[in-house]
């Protein structure tokens, strides 16, 4: 295997002179995610856009190689990501996968890009599911997953006396996963869970189950879904008068999210994020070029797209070679610290371990201009907010 | 399971019946329509989709294109895109439909359905999918504190309005002299000709109103759903139900199937939420083992 791995470089060395390391002479960066179904908002177009801007960072070239850019929809089904996947691997010479905001869709390509040993970073699929026992050392789970944005939340929640909690859960494998990652944090905390609803995905009317929450009299309604199932939740929470009573959590809102609901009816809430536009100088500076082109703020998982593109050049750059054992060796050795992940760590097991932002969205007064949403209240350390690794991983038995 | 108090179960079943308000209102539409027309009407959710749109155009984006003055409120609203979307309606039957008539329920289904597809598509493409925010308007924002629940007092305005709604368009159709000509016509359209009536234009009128209706349910709901291009999409699944189980074409039906289906359904949130989506066609298996033609429906 290593001789014939040094042959093949030692072929391609003679053959293409300067960029020998780089197999097939290209580097190709596949953005695989929902570009017109319910998650287009917070991924689509802006994460294509997103990966663009990385590669321009590096001037289109790496290794001397060129870097090109392939994006498609999977729909948010596993088997038309699974056959996408396969096409790119076999016949478009792709080296990196990333986006994925299913998360069934990143567990399904993760198997095959094993196989072909090509790297996967699921930047916005985030079931911890990823990092259990299918895990393996190609994937990085790269912005953030169910467990530390619950934990972010519910752990902030719990500190300020608010101990009783109700749950609103999508009933499908991320709203489980959502509800059970917090309810450990919850139970651990001290706090504890009164009850939970599970509602249909997607939703549309949530009264039934916001009543039901309200007259389990808990001190906190959580969101356990996505989208506009959160949006439509968090307006009819207002719309009957249930917020003045009891605090509503979003255990995932995304910035368009925020945008869509308003911050009348969204001022106070709590929430958890790996990436805000306005964190920093180096977020602010990106977020501007990434508006220029998008025309909105981009969402984390856009910006993860873009970190995830960026680092996974950098690990190239460094290690000299785009094969994938090597890069993802390189990525392990490298503190991550770019305009959107803040002292990240890759452990062994894929999970990208980092800084997130306990962040309170504005009231309307204090915002001074479109996407000035967030106060930023905590920033909260990688290894308080991320879960240990998991013993279901093959890695982590090891 | 049964723990829950009496109080939360009247709050629930006030909820159902706000639901079922939309049910019946979409699907008293569907039913004139698949009455007079024989087509099934699957272009129906688009319909309501775009006059919801057509409310939230109307607020955010006409008065920064012509100025301030032109903004138009809820209630202008409220008759406006109704008019609208009926009068694309009516445009749609013209061209399209009407070619139709011979042939098989099939194509006017799928024609509807391709309709319906593009209309969402387009939507989807200029507004995205997150979603946009319609307020009530000002007189009817807060609530009324019913001590058992507090009452949206907007949802309360549409369980109102869209009672009259039903119950207006049934005495038109049931108690009127139009209504008995409408319904003459289901039955046999070329006697009727002979005696004069003219049956192409009541065809299209009779379309145009059931895509208003649909249009004036798009409008009520576009304060408390997201204004969405998919928010008709995930209703028509449970509105043809509805018509199904209340019996095609029969308007009585409709109102009722459309409204005990929403207690029905609320009901099913409070003890086993899971089965919500499902429940509405248990009931409709049910219903058409027993009574094949439906709850109202006459066999023919």
């Amino acid at each position: 295997m290593k001789l014939t791995y040094i042959a093949a470089c030692l072929a391609s060395f003679l053959a293409f002179g300067a960029h020998a390391q780089v197999s097939d002479n290209v580097v190709k960066i596949g953005v695989l995610n929902d570009l017109s179904g319910v998650y287009s908002d917070l991924s689509g177009q802006g994460s294509v856009i997103a990966a663009r801007l990385a590669i321009e960072e590096f001037g289109g070239k790496v290794l001397g190689a060129p870097i090109e850019l392939i994006f498609a929809d999977h729909q948010n089904k596993p088997d038309v990501a699974a056959n996408l996947a396969r096409t790119w691997f076999d016949q478009e010479k792709v080296d990196m996968t990333t986006d994925f905001p299913t998360a069934s869709t990143a567990l399904a390509v993760m198997e095959i890009a094993k196989q072909k040993n090509r790297v996967t970073m699921p930047s916005s699929g985030l079931a911890t599911a990823i990092l259990g026992e299918r895990c393996n050392a190609l994937t990085a789970q790269w912005t953030t997953n169910t467990y530390a944005l619950a934990a972010g939340t519910a752990r902030a929640l719990v500190k300020e006396g608010k101990k009783s909690f109700y749950f609103v859960t999508a009933d499908y494998t991320f709203g489980h996963s959502l509800e059970k990652d917090a309810t450990e944090v919850i139970n651990h905390d001290g706090g504890k869970v009164l009850g939970v609803s599970r509602h249909p995905f997607p939703g549309g009317d949530f009264s039934s189950y916001l009543l039901k929450a309200q007259s389990s009299k808990a001190d906190v309604i959580a969101l356990a879904n996505a989208g506009n199932d959160t949006i439509n939740a968090i307006k009819q929470a207002n719309e009957y008068g249930i917020t003045r009573k009891q605090v509503v959590a979003p255990l995932l809102a995304y910035i368009s999210d925020i945008h869509s609901i308003g911050l009348e009816k969204g001022q106070g809430m709590y929430l958890s994020e790996a990436f805000y536009w306005d964190f920093d100088d180096k977020s602010r500076a990106w977020s501007r070029k990434f508006f220029e082109k998008a025309k909105r703020m981009p969402t984390s998982a856009q910006a993860g797209v873009y970190s995830a593109t960026l680092n996974y050049l950098k690990a190239i750059e460094a290690a000299k070679t785009d094969e994938a054992g090597a890069v993802m060796a390189q990525l392990r050795k490298m503190t991550i610290n770019d305009a959107v992940i803040r002292n990240g760590k890759l452990r062994a097991d894929g999970s990208l371990v980092h800084d997130m932002l306990l962040l309170e969205v504005k009231k309307p007064a204090e915002s001074k201009e479109p996407w000035d949403y967030y106060k930023v209240k905590a920033v909260l350390k990688g290894e308080d907010v991320y879960p240990a690794p998991n013993p279901a991983c093959p890695i982590n038995k090891s | 399971m049964f723990d829950i108090s009496m109080n939360a179960l009247m709050a629930q079943l006030l909820v159902g019946l706000i639901n079922g308000c939309f049910y019946a209102l979409l699907s008293m539409g569907l039913a004139i329509i698949f009455g007079l027309l024989n087509i099934i009407n699957f272009a129906h959710g688009a319909q309501f989709m775009v006059a919801a749109f057509l409310a939230w155009m109307g607020f955010a984006q006409l008065p920064l294109l012509l100025g301030p003055e032109f903004k138009i409120n809820f209630w202008l609203a409220l008759i406006l895109a109704p008019l609208i979307v009926g009068g694309l309606g009516i445009v749609l039957e013209k061209t399209l439909l009407k070619r139709l008539y011979h042939l098989d329920h099939l194509y006017g289904l799928l024609l509807t359905f391709g309709i319906a597809l593009m209309l969402e598509g387009a939507f989807r493409h200029f507004y995205g999918i997150s979603g946009l925010n319609y307020d009530p308007p000002e007189l009817l924002r807060g609530g009324i504190d019913l001590d058992f629940m507090f009452l949206p007092t907007y949802r309360a305005f549409v369980v109102v309005f869209s009672l009259i709604i039903c119950a207006v368009t049934w005495y038109l159709f049931e108690r009127t002299k139009l209504g008995a000509l409408l319904r003459a016509g289901t039955e046999n359209a070329k006697l009727l000709q002979a005696f004069g009536v003219n049956i192409p234009l009541m065809i299209t009128l009779t379309y145009g109103f059931g895509v208003a209706l649909a249009g004036v349910a798009g409008v009520m709901a576009a304060p408390i759903m997201q204004v969405n291009p998919l928010m008709g999409a995930n209703l028509l699944n449970i509105v043809f139900a509805v018509v199904v189980i209340g019996g095609l074409g029969s308007i009585l039906g409709a109102i009722f199937t459309g409204l005990a289906l929403g207690l029905v359904e609320g009901l099913t949130k409070v003890f086993y939420p899971e089965a919500a989506t499902v429940v509405v066609f248990v009931v409709m298996a049910l219903v058409l083992l027993t009574r094949p033609a439906g709850m109202f429906g006459k066999e023919k």
